[in-house]
Order: structure tokens, then sequence, then C-alpha cells
């Protein structure tokens, strides 16, 4: 069984990296929307570059599985296990882009914006940190328990980026000079309501592994 | 040992022929169930080498059985066209049915069986003889005698079996000059010529290259639109390739049996599961 215990190695090297992927993730969404609110251009520009070092995680990531699909032909669980690491390295990275993105919108505001930055904007972030806390615990332990809970939490962010929405737009009609700036936090709002929507896909990835059929939580 | 050992019968002197028309209405009303295996118990003398086999294959499908060695897979295969009386002290209980008809049944005539199933073995086996006669052999025991006949049936099953375009000019060069790949599909050519219904592959490819193998699964997935092909592999991934159903066996028992897209990616038996995924085996 010595070939299954290399294979087994390898595929929790690969949890691991998805582990960290997770957790640069996290930070990165968390210090894009402190420069937000501390119009701290010079950290932005940081949250910017650091997203390099996610996409060559992502990377790193995609060959190994691949590496290993190619050498251990992998069927049923193992397949899975292979299948699903693919799909949340890639939904990690797409959530690091949107905090990418988060650190954009606060370089265009600049550091003199002078306007208030909406306080959803950051209640949206705590429960989406929470929802990767969530997901990759999901994932680490195989519990699909936590994908429904992902599923609460994300129609919660939604909800609050409707509302955001909502004030945003009758700024914008009673303040048309802050067009550019109501505009910057409702695109940071999305963001935010994106990476919900990535994490409750790694519930769904989950889901699958352990079950073996797909769910759709992002209804 | 089972309750059923009270009631085994030795395959040689043949079962009491109760079973002998079994289910008439199931080749009504299922017609593309080809084999039935109904209550299967075989004997290797005191050992009991296939428990309680259930199991229904189809017409112009390809049937896998995996499982680790000595799991029972070869005997079943062995089972379907009577081959595995050869070996002294078998007997059976249960039936299989073969279009309706129980084999197992002392009615049933081995020879005509053989005519319908075809077999191939693990290591190429052509007579010591040319290409055209390994071929011809059958259908002149079967008393064809024209030449234009048995030329067209040469060459059919030589096309049939996806060589002829490698042989066509040399069919009297003797067989045993071609590789180990294309003295199986010789093997295989010379199945066809008998015109079976079925054919039984017992691991046709674990002697060959991966190039030899890969053009033989092309075959296999080609010979099913006209046959109904029952093979015994113990590469996974072969049957993976090229099988419709798997049957997952383990100690004589059928532990699984279900489509193959499905047996390879979401089992139902976690024995099957830490099988296909090298837990044990």
């Amino acid at each position: 069984m010595v070939g299954r215990e290399s294979f087994e190695s390898e595929i929790h090297h690969l949890e691991q990296l998805i582990i960290k992927l997770a957790r640069r993730t996290k930070e990165q969404l968390q210090l894009a929307v402190q420069t937000l609110y501390d119009c701290d251009v010079e950290k932005a520009r940081e949250v910017i570059q650091n997203d390099k070092e996610l996409d060559k995680l992502d990377m790193q990531i995609n060959e190994e599985a691949v590496v290993l699909i190619a050498r251990q032909q992998p069927v049923a669980t193992d397949l899975r296990r292979l299948i699903v690491a693919l799909r949340i390295s890639s939904d990690l990275e797409r959530m690091a882009d949107n905090a990418k993105n988060i650190a954009k919108s606060a370089t265009h505001l600049g550091e003199n914006h002078g306007i208030t930055v909406h306080p959803s904007i950051r209640e949206m972030e705590a429960i989406a940190s929470e929802m990767i806390d969530l997901a990759i615990s999901s994932y680490e332990n195989e519990d699909i328990s936590l994908a429904r809970k992902l599923s609460e939490l994300d129609d919660m962010v939604d909800n609050m980026y409707s509302s955001m929405l909502r004030e945003l737009l009758e700024v914008s009609a009673t303040e048309p000079q802050s067009i550019q700036h109501v505009m910057q936090m409702a695109f940071s709002g999305r963001y935010v309501e994106r990476i919900g929507d990535h994490a409750t896909n790694i519930g769904e990835d989950v889901t699958y592994l352990v079950k073996g059929k797909s769910l759709d939580l992002n209804l | 040992m089972s309750n059923t050992t009270k009631n085994k019968v030795n395959i040689n002197v043949k079962t009491n022929g109760v079973n002998e028309k079994i289910s008439e209405n199931n080749a009504e009303t299922k017609q593309n169930i080809i084999y039935n295996t109904q209550d299967l118990n075989l004997w290797y003398s005191e050992t009991h080498a296939l428990k309680d086999i259930n199991l229904e294959i189809l017409e112009n499908e390809v049937t896998a059985i995996i499982g680790p060695s000595g799991c029972g897979k070869s005997t079943y295969l062995k089972t379907l066209n009577r081959m595995v009386e050869l070996v002294p002290g078998v007997s059976t209980t249960g039936s299989i049915a073969y279009k309706g008809d129980n084999i197992l049944a002392k009615s049933t005539q081995v020879e005509d069986l053989r005519t319908k199933v075809g077999m191939v073995f693990q290591k190429p086996n052509p007579f010591p003889k040319s290409i055209y006669e390994n071929v011809a052999y059958g259908p002149k025991v079967h008393g064809i005698k024209k030449k234009a006949v048995l030329d067209e049936i040469v060459e059919k099953s030589l096309r049939g079996a996806a060589i002829w375009d490698e042989v066509k000019d040399r069919l009297n060069q003797n067989a045993y000059g071609l590789s180990g790949g294309q003295q199986q599909r010789i093997c295989i050519a010379r199945c066809l010529a008998i015109e079976p219904d079925v054919i039984l592959m017992d691991e046709p490819t674990s002697a060959l290259d991966p190039i030899s193998t890969l053009k033989v699964e092309d075959l296999i997935k080609e010979l099913k639109k006209n046959y109904t092909i029952i093979i015994v592999t113990h590469n996974m991934q072969q049957a993976a390739r090229i099988s419709d159903k798997t049957v997952f066996m383990l100690n004589g028992e059928v532990i699984e049996f279900t489509e193959t897209d499905k047996l390879f990616s979401n089992p139902k038996d976690k024995r099957t599961e830490d099988y296909i995924t090298g837990r044990f085996g």
C-alpha cells in the first residue's frame, strides 16, 4: 500500500495549500476593506501587489492536482477530492481578486475623499470572513452541515448589499457630485457580496465531495 | 457452508432439469437480458467459490467484472459457457438463463452453447497454423467446406477484429509470426468466425503492450454493436474506459453491480470504494 500512502500524503499537502490560500484570502479581504475606511492608498497598493502571490498559490494547486490525476488516475472519492481541490482553489482565487478590486477602489477614492464609507461594507466583510472560515472548516473536516450555514450567511450578505445599494442610489440622486465615490462604494459592496457567493460554492463543493451529488446553495 | 450445499448438484451429472426453461416471460418482456443468473452457487469440491450470485446481463453491452485475485470473477465467466466444468469436482446450484434457457440444465448441449458464446483468453493462443486457417478452423469444424464461403467468413472476421488491413497480404503466414497484440486480435477474429452472440474475455489485454491494449479496447467498443461482451479484467482503468456496467466481486460474492459511470465515480459500497481506490486487494 506504499503507493496509496504516498498519494494520501500528496493529497494532504494539496489540502494544506488550499487552507493556506484561504487564510491569505481572508487576510487580503480584511486588509482591503480596512484600507477603504482608513483611506490608506499605500496599504491598498500592498494588497494589490499581494494578490500575485495568491495567484501563484492557485497555479501551484492546479499543477499539483493535475499531476496527481495524471500519475495516480484516481477514481471515486479520490477523484472527487482532486476535482473539488481544483474548484475550491479557483473560488478562492476569484475571492482574492475581489479583495484586490476593493483595494483598487480604495486607490480610486484616494486619501482625502472626505466621504463616509458605508458601515455595511465592514459588516458584510465580517460575515464574509466568517464564511471563509466556515467554508474551509467544512472542507478540512468534510462537514456538510456547515454548507447550509454558509447559505444562510450568504443570504444575510445579499440582503445587506441590496439595502446598501438602495441607500447609495438615493445618495447619488441627491448628491450627484459624489457619484464617483458612491460608485466605488457600490462596487466594493458588490465585491464582498461576490466573495460570499464563492464561499457558498465551497460549501457546495464539500457536499459534492462527501455525497457525490451536486447541490446548488446559491439560489 | 450455506444451506444451499444440501441441494448442490454436481455439474458433471447435470442438474435436475427443473429450471430448464426459466422464465420464458422474462425473455419476452425483457428482451435485452441475455444472461439472467439467479442464486448461483459454485463449489470446487468443498471450496465455496461463488455465493448467491444474481446478475442480469444485457445484450449489446460491455459488462466488466473486477475484483481481487481469487474473488471468483474468472470462475463466473467460465460458468457462462460451462468451461468451468472441466475442473474436476465442480458443483453448482441455482441457474443461469441464457436467452431464457437454463444452461446448467441437463438438456443443454454444451457444444451448441459454445457456438453462441465465444471466449478470448488472457494469453493469445493461436493455433500453429496460418492466419487463414486459424480463422477458418471453427467454420470448417461446423461443416463449411466451400472455399468461397470460408474466404468471405475469414475476411469478415478479420475485418471485425480490426486486423484485416494488417494481415490481408499474408494470410498464409503462420499466426505465430504476428505480434502479441495481433495474435490476440486473430483470436478475436477466430471467435467471431463462428458468429457468436456473446464474447467472454478473460483478461484479454494483460499480456499486451499499451498500444495493442488500446487497439483491443477500441475493438471491444466497436464489437458491442453486434455482440454482448463480458470481460474480466484486473485493469480497473480498462473497465472504466470500455464497459457499460461493472460488477465488483469479493470472496465469491457480487458486492456491487451498476453502471460503470456510477461505480467509478460514486460507488455505494465501502468495499467497492476501498478496492477501486487501492485501499485493499
